[in-house]
This record gives C-alpha cells, structure tokens and sequence, in this order.
C-alpha cells in the first residue's frame, strides 16, 4: 500500500516533470538548440493564470485557456525576437541566450510591486479535495496531474499523427534542409514550435501551482526536468514523458527509503547512470554519418 | 599603423608582441603594486575580488573558451577548494600548503568528473557538470560533521611562516601573487604544444584525433587543471569571505561564473579579467544607477537579476566576441583610421553541423 502511494505522488511529480522535459525536447527535436528558460516559462503562465483569475476577475474555466494561449502567443514572439536572430550559432550562445532570458523573465516577475515577491495560491475548484480508496489517500490535484498529462500526450500524438501541421512539424525537425524544399514553412513552424512549448510549460504551471504555490522561484523546478530529458532521449517525445515519469518515481522512493538529503540528488545520480551506460537516453535515435 | 618587423622564430611566441604591449602592462603592474596607497579601501576590496574570480575565471576560460567543453556546475570545484582550504588552514595546516592540497583536490574532483565527459558532447556535457555540481553541493551540505553543513563554517586569517595576513593590504598582495602566476601559467600553457592541443580540440575533434592528439588524455587535463584553478580561487575566496555555506556553490554561482566567461570574451585570457571586472562592478553600477530610476523600478528586488538578464542577452546577440572583442574592434578602428571597414570582425554566416547526425 505504502508502495502504491509513494508510485502515485512519484508519478504526479514526474508528470510535471514530463511535460516541462517535454517543451525541452519539441524545442531540441526542430531547432536543436537547448531552452534552459523552460522553467520560467512556467513560471510566467503560472503567474499569467493567478492574474487572470485576481486581477481580471475570469473564472477558472476562462482563466486557464487564455493563460495557456497567452503564454503560446508570448513563446512566438520570444522566438521571433530572440531566437532567430542567433539560430546557427554555435549551441553554447543559444543556451547562455536562454539562460538569460529565464533571468529576464524571473527578474520582471520579482520587480512588480507587492505581487512578485510574495507566494501566492491559485484558487482551483479542487483544491483541498482528497480520494480515498481501500487504504490509499490520493489528493485530487495529483489525480488531476496526472489525467491532465495523459490527454494532453494524447492531444499531442493525434496532432503529430494526423494533422498537416504535426506532420510538418515532424518532417521540419527530421530534415529541416527536405522540408525547405517541400515548401514547409520552416521558419514559422519554429516559432509554432517555440509557443507549442511555451503552453505545454504554461501547463505545467497551473498544475504544479496547487502543489507548490505561485512564487518567483518556481522555475527552479524546471532544473530537474532536465534529467527527465535526458533520460527519456532528447529526441524523443514519448521519452520526455518517461523520463519524468522516471525521475518523478525515482525522487518519491529514495526520499522515504534512502537517508536525508539523497532525495534532491537522486535524479542527478540517475542522470551519471544514464549517461555512463546509454549515452542517447532510453528513447534516443543514434545515427550515424561517415566524416 | 603598426609593423611588427620579425627576424626570428622566438618573436612569435613571445609574451609580449611589441614594446607597446609592454609598456602598457608595465603601466598596469605599477598600478596594481602602487593601488593599496592609491584608492580606497573598499574599493581595494572589490579589487581582491576581481582578482579571485579572474583566476576562477581563468580555469572556466581554460576549460570553455580554449578547448570547447562547456561546465555549468564550476561552482563546486570552487566549492571544493573553498572548504579544503577552510577545513586544513582551521586544523593548523600551514596556507601554503592547504592551497596546494586546494589545488590538487580541486584537480581530483576535476579529473572524476571529466571522465564521463570523455564519452558525451555537447549538451549532455552539460547535463553530466550540472548533475555533478548539484551532487557536490548536497554533499557539502549534509557532511556536516567535515563541513559544518548549513550552518556554515568560519574560517581562520591565512598564516604564511608564522605571520598572519590579517589587513586587506596583505591579502590583496597574496591574491595579486597568485593571480599573476596564474595568468602566467595559463599564458605559456597555451603557447605550449598542449594548449594548440586544446585548441584543437575545441576546433574539431575528429581533425584533432588525425593528428594524433588523444582525446582522453587532454580532456581530463584540461578538466583537471580548470578545477585546480578554481580551487585555488575558491581557497582564496574562503578566507576573503571568512564564512563559508553550501548555497555559496550552487547552480547560482555556475551560471554568474559562466556569464562571467561569456561577457568577457570566450577564447582570450584577457576575456577572464574582464568578465570577472564586470560582474564585481555591475552589482556597484546598479546600485548607483538606483536613485536615477523611478521608485518603481528602482527599489524593486528583481532588478540585479533582470539587467544581467538584459546584458547577456544584448552581449550573445550583438556582441558574440565579448567586452574583448569590442575593445579588440576599437583597437583596430584607432590603429587603421581612417581605413576601418564595417565588415572587418564579420563572422562568416556558417551554420551548425548538426550534432544529431554523428
């Protein structure tokens, strides 16, 4: 019983984790850069959410699809203003680029008066709410967690599968050079792409808002996605997913079986493991090319 | 304009490539030996920072900027010769030889770490550093009994033969020593065949293995000697700050050494001095610049964190070579006036190659 609890909040907290390594990979499999700002991306729609709902007085079933498209819309225009300019360079610029603009947008957040420096509770419907079956307790928001990660991979999958649009998003990340000449519009699928991930992060935070609470640091979460995506592959998908769900699983048994402290690193020894013995990842393609 | 006439191989890997050079470093030396009687004693303090984290710096630079191997967990080797150097110096041990055991532990931690950078690239290089300074840090953190854990650890005045550097006129003396041995080493070091080796590395490894350079072998050199540098900046450090705590080497700390690197021009030793100028100086100029600013913005807590944002963004975007690379742009508008070109530093637009298709 106790295993299935810990299985539970182990694949709650991984499913956050998935879905921010996921925004990792989309970004990686059609730009093959690295966005470390993915963590306070998610932060931003967390943060976008709670203004919507206080500020703007939206109920909660308005408030979370105009987070999520706000947050899509403002992932574009980061693509756009930002990344573009310095795709092609050398992959270490990209990521100190990211870097930065996760310090911008965590810095503009701290700076608004009274709201950025505080924490704050988003106000769900099923806040609070328990499940009880047999001898297992399950909170409703680790239910939601992880119901909501299910559609959502669900979503993602009809989409790459059958829409022109997922379709030319796969084929701009499999051959980008193939793609120009098939007339796929390769420069606006990556700034899709961008705001794709940006909402899956936007996401990501108004679930792991109920569980956390709304502050500034929450992006210091996304720090641990990165294990999830290197476990799951960095050019797969699916992967992200079970990578996080991996790490997530991982973290909740070595924090109640393993002395204090082994909890926080326990992702990252998974990673070393990882990349000592499966450098690709579990999911990971590895090809080849003759020098 | 300037000709340098050369009549002799030596003149190419000289130090200094022309009597300007040394007449301008000179200048730089008398000012540093003379700076104790000659500016303030805050400002002398920043001045020993600047120095600790240029030869931090100066391992980074060795270690990104001259062999391509990106770290984002620097910080725990400086951690590592930070508490090495606490822990021997409060036991007794004699300074000099606590900063050498900083050093070489340093260089062991260096040389653990870069042996799963031998198989990995890239992006997963940086993974692997990241995990390890997360893993170093927590480490730090519960080996409470060796550590003194979260609680933090105070550390003694360094001891040199029985006479204590206790003013910051002496110890800004023992950093600028060490500073300047370091930035001589790390010079004749890339002008020896192992820095071209590094060098190389960062170019292209496949060329660089069929010439015949083992991979392996320079990898954890250049992993060993970056930590070893940082721990002795770290060592340094400990006794500049006399209070040592674990959330001092986080993931913080790596990036800010990283930015450090980055603004100041990756590829060039003079990139690290700089960098380590701008990231004591901008916190000053930020707090100067506050009572400019509207309330609003100015007293708001997110400023430090949203200008370094801004400034590395502006720099990765218009300025990829660094404060170096701009001063070396002036230089050459000044030396060539009135023939500069706009073009002249223009990288050309090469793409890439994907790393996906190994």
């Amino acid at each position: 019983m106790q295993l299935l609890q810990l299985l539970i909040s182990g694949a709650a907290q991984g499913c956050i984790y998935g879905l921010i390594a996921l925004g990792f990979v989309l970004i990686y499999k059609a730009t093959e850069t690295v966005s470390f700002a993915q963590g306070d991306l998610m932060m931003v729609g967390a943060f976008a959410a709670l203004a919507a709902m206080t500020v703007l007085g939206l109920p909660f079933w308005l408030a979370v699809p105009a987070a999520i498209i706000a947050m899509g819309l403002f992932g574009v225009v980061l693509e756009r203003a930002v990344v573009r300019p310095i795709l092609g360079q050398p992959a270490f610029s990209i990521v100190m680029l990211t870097i930065g603009v996760g310090y911008v947008l965590r810095g503009l957040i701290t700076m608004i008066p009274n709201i950025g420096t505080d924490t704050h509770t988003l106000p769900v419907p099923y806040a609070g709410q328990v499940l009880r079956m047999g001898g297992l307790v399950v909170s409703a928001e680790q239910i939601v967690v992880i119901g909501v990660t299910g559609l959502l991979c669900l979503g993602l999958f009809a989409m790459f599968r059958y829409s022109k649009l997922g379709i030319a998003m796969q084929a701009s990340s499999q051959n980008q050079l193939a793609a120009y000449y098939m007339g796929i519009p390769v420069k606006r699928l990556n700034g899709l792409v961008w705001g794709l991930a940006a909402a899956v992060a936007a996401i990501a935070g108004l679930l792991l808002a109920p569980i956390t609470f709304v502050h500034a640091n929450m992006g210091f979460i996304g720090l641990k996605a990165f294990p999830a995506a290197v476990v799951g592959g960095f050019t797969s998908l699916p992967g992200a997913i079970v990578g996080g769900l991996i790490i997530g699983i991982v973290e909740a048994f070595s924090g109640f079986y393993l002395p204090e402290g082994f909890k926080d690193v326990a992702p990252y020894i998974v990673v070393l493991i990882m990349l000592v013995l499966k450098p690709n990842g579990l999911f990971g393609e590895k090809l080849r090319k003759k020098v | 304009m300037r000709f340098l006439f050369k009549t002799d191989y030596n003149q190419d890997i000289r130090l200094a490539k022309h009597g300007g050079q040394t007449f301008w470093y000179s200048l730089l030396g008398l000012f540093l030996v003379t700076a104790p009687w000659v500016i303030q004693e805050y400002w002398l303090a920043q001045l020993t920072f600047v120095l600790i984290y240029s030869i931090v710096g100066l391992g980074l630079m060795l270690l990104a900027g001259f062999t391509g191997l990106f770290s984002l967990g620097h910080a725990a080797f400086l951690g590592v010769g930070a508490y090495t150097q606490a822990i021997m110096v409060n036991a007794g041990i004699p300074f000099p030889l606590a900063l050498a055991c900083a050093g070489l532990l340093s260089a062991a931690v260096g040389m653990v770490v870069g042996l799963p950078a031998l198989r990995v690239k890239g992006i997963y290089l940086g993974m692997a550093t990241l995990a390890f300074g997360f893993i170093v840090e927590e480490i730090m953190a519960r080996w409470e009994h060796v550590t003194g854990g979260n609680s933090g650890l105070v550390v003694n005045a360094p001891a040199l033969f029985g006479w204590e550097l206790e003013s910051t006129n002496e110890f800004y003396f023992l950093c600028l020593v060490v500073t300047v041995l370091a930035t001589l080493a790390i010079a004749n070091l890339m002008r020896s065949s192992t820095g071209r080796a590094f060098v190389a590395i960062r170019d292209s490894e496949i060329s660089a293995q069929s010439m015949g350079i083992q991979l392996a072998r320079y990898k954890t050199m250049s992993f060993a000697l970056s930590a070893a540098l940082a721990g002795i900046g770290g060592a340094l450090y400990a006794h500049k700050i006399q209070f040592l705590s674990p959330e001092q080497f986080s993931i913080i700390q790596s990036i800010d050494l990283l930015l450090m690197v980055v603004i100041g021009g990756l590829g060039s030793i003079h990139g690290a001095f700089l960098g380590a100028i701008f990231l004591i100086v901008m916190p000053q100029l930020i707090a100067l610049g506050k009572d400019f600013l509207p309330a609003a913005i100015g007293q708001a807590a997110g400023l430090q964190g949203t200008v370094y944002g801004l400034v590395l963004i502006a720099f990765v975007l218009f300025e990829p070579m660094g404060l170096y690379g701009r001063w070396l742009k002036i230089r050459a508008y000044f030396q060539l006036f009135p023939f500069y070109r706009k073009g002249m530093f223009k990288r050309q637009k090469s793409f890439q190659k994907s790393d996906r298709l190994k």
